[in-house]
């Protein structure tokens, strides 16, 4: 086996390999990416800075943009919020404009936009909502942010190899909850969290999301899809705050907790797996929506 | 297995609003494109399972159109997929299908007409995560996930035609990955899927169609 010195196929070979190197995460997982694919360093390092970009268009353009959302069940959410939070101020600090960034990203994708998939495009605002918020505040420069972004890459690898990142498969703890746990690791490594620390986040990340369903109305990427990534961006920072506070004192590695998110996504009946034949998706209030309906109202 | 990238959990870059919904049925559209050799007149799409009940609200029809028009699934063209196709001169048309049994969920027919008369169709589905299958060639059942570059023959099934296929790959130099063949039990015509390490080019390809048996090839490259 050629690469087995850089290569993982889970969380323990991961810290195992970081603490041996003595490197973080995001190297872990760089050093992966070029010894597999055969790829050189800076190829991969500028495509990561190429995704980190496409992430803050995303953002970007869906606070500047007028948007027409493809069903028309959201709209205008990020923006009302950010408005709200210029007059009121926001009660949950960086937090809260992570999470309105990360609702802008939904819309934004629900209207054709360009968005990088982080798991999936459905859990796609978490990870760029919470890099643009810490961005923000913080000053992190692109190495770092790129750099973030490996470290997020790890985890969701590890949960994609050994359970699923799919919400047909798994449920919204699958997509969302991967997407969460992968930024409650990277938000470790900003803060200079070890190895043992991100991965302690994660999978408290994960563990508060276990058994969230997948049952999005109309079957479409919008609704409860939109707040559910606000409610991701929250509990990934509150997650690495905890871990970074604590030494990642918790119960149930990492490991662990991906084998029990995947037994819970097999046991989720299949009408809650985005198939919008249960759930929020089948309630009487919006059985009768149509696509469009939602946002002008007139029909009602 | 195929091991997992980075770049397969934070990515692929695409338009949205979803993996399979758009940017699986646009990638199934490109290689309808790449059956046509001569220009593109008009397409029909008949839409089975959740791309049948969703397409609109998920910009499924044009990311189809996008697909056609050979777009990348970044490509902000997509939005107004419909506007360019016109340009180009192609009509399009869109079906909503009864389910099919056995159809995966998200499964179109594709059917292209070009300005000689060619009528060229295949089905596919969007398999999730914006990964798809070929099912279906000119009313053959097939398999071809469109991941690698591909030589898709349409050759009698005559002893000796599968060595005559593989001389030219070898004359060539490129690697067959993966070779099947379908739809053997036909009197009319068999075809066989190459899938290649590298690139073919158009000489390799004349080469084959001047072989006994063989009907017509096709190239689909993908990367």
């Amino acid at each position: 086996m050629k690469n087995k010195s850089t290569d993982f196929t889970n969380a323990a070979e991961l810290l195992a390999l970081c603490e041996r190197k003595d490197i973080p995460i995001s190297e872990a997982m760089i050093q992966r990416e070029v010894a597999k694919f055969d790829d050189d360093r800076a190829t991969v390092e500028a495509r990561m800075l190429k995704t980190l970009n496409v992430m803050r268009e995303s953002v970007e353009r869906s606070q500047t943009e007028k948007m027409k959302l493809l069903g028309g069940y959201i709209g205008g959410e990020s923006k009302d919020m950010m408005n709200y939070m210029k007059k009121n101020g926001a009660m949950g600090g960086t937090i809260s404009r992570a999470a309105a960034f990360a609702m802008g990203v939904i819309e934004w994708n629900a209207s054709m936009g360009r968005i990088a998939a982080a798991p999936t495009a459905g859990s796609a605002g978490v990870l760029p909502g919470i890099l643009a918020a810490m961005e923000e505040a913080y000053h992190f420069d692109d190495e770092h942010l790129v750099r973030a972004l490996f470290n997020a890459g790890a985890i969701g690898y590890i949960i994609g190899r050994n359970a699923t990142l799919s919400g047909a498969e798994g449920g919204c703890q699958a997509e969302v909850g991967a997407a969460s746990a992968m930024a409650a690791s990277m938000v470790c490594e900003l803060f200079g969290g070890s190895p043992a620390v991100c991965l302690a986040a994660a999978g408290d990340a994960i563990s508060n999301i276990l058994g969230l369903i997948c049952d999005p109305i109309g079957g479409l990427v919008e609704s409860p899809c939109q707040k559910r990534n606000a409610m991701g961006v929250s509990n990934a920072i509150i997650s690495a705050e905890i871990a970074l506070a604590t030494g990642g004192r918790t119960l149930v590695p990492f490991d662990e907790v991906v084998t029990v998110m995947y037994n819970v996504g097999r046991s989720i009946p299949y009408q809650l797996r985005e198939t919008a034949l249960g759930g929020l998706a089948t309630t009487p209030s919006v059985k009768n929506l149509k696509p469009g309906c939602a946002a002008c109202g007139a029909c009602k | 297995m195929r091991e997992l990238s980075v770049f397969d959990i934070i990515g692929p870059i695409m338009i949205g609003p979803s993996s399979s919904h758009t940017a699986g049925a646009l990638k199934i559209a490109r290689i309808a494109r790449k059956l046509a050799k001569s220009r593109i007149i008009s397409v029909r799409f008949q839409l089975y399972g959740s791309f049948a009940t969703t397409y609109k609200g998920h910009g499924t029809d044009r990311a189809l159109v996008g697909g056609i028009l050979g777009y990348a699934t970044d490509d902000y063209r997509i939005r107004d997929s419909f506007d360019w196709a016109q340009k180009a001169g192609i009509d399009v048309v869109f079906e909503e299908m009864e389910n099919e049994i056995d159809a995966h969920p998200n499964t179109v027919d594709i059917t292209v007409t070009e300005e000689d008369g060619t009528v060229s169709s295949i089905r596919g589905a969007s398999v999730g995560g914006g990964e798809i299958e070929i099912t279906r060639i000119n009313g053959c059942d097939i398999r071809y996930s469109g991941k690698n570059n591909a030589v898709i023959v349409q050759q009698y099934d005559k002893p000796g035609v599968i060595a005559s296929i593989a001389k030219i790959f070898e004359v060539f130099n490129v690697n067959i990955s993966n070779m099947s063949v379908f739809c053997e039990e036909k009197d009319e015509a068999a075809f066989s899927i190459l899938e290649i390490d590298g690139d073919f080019n158009e000489l390799g390809m004349e080469a084959l169609c001047r072989q006994p048996n063989i009907l017509s090839a096709m190239y689909i490259k993908v990367k």
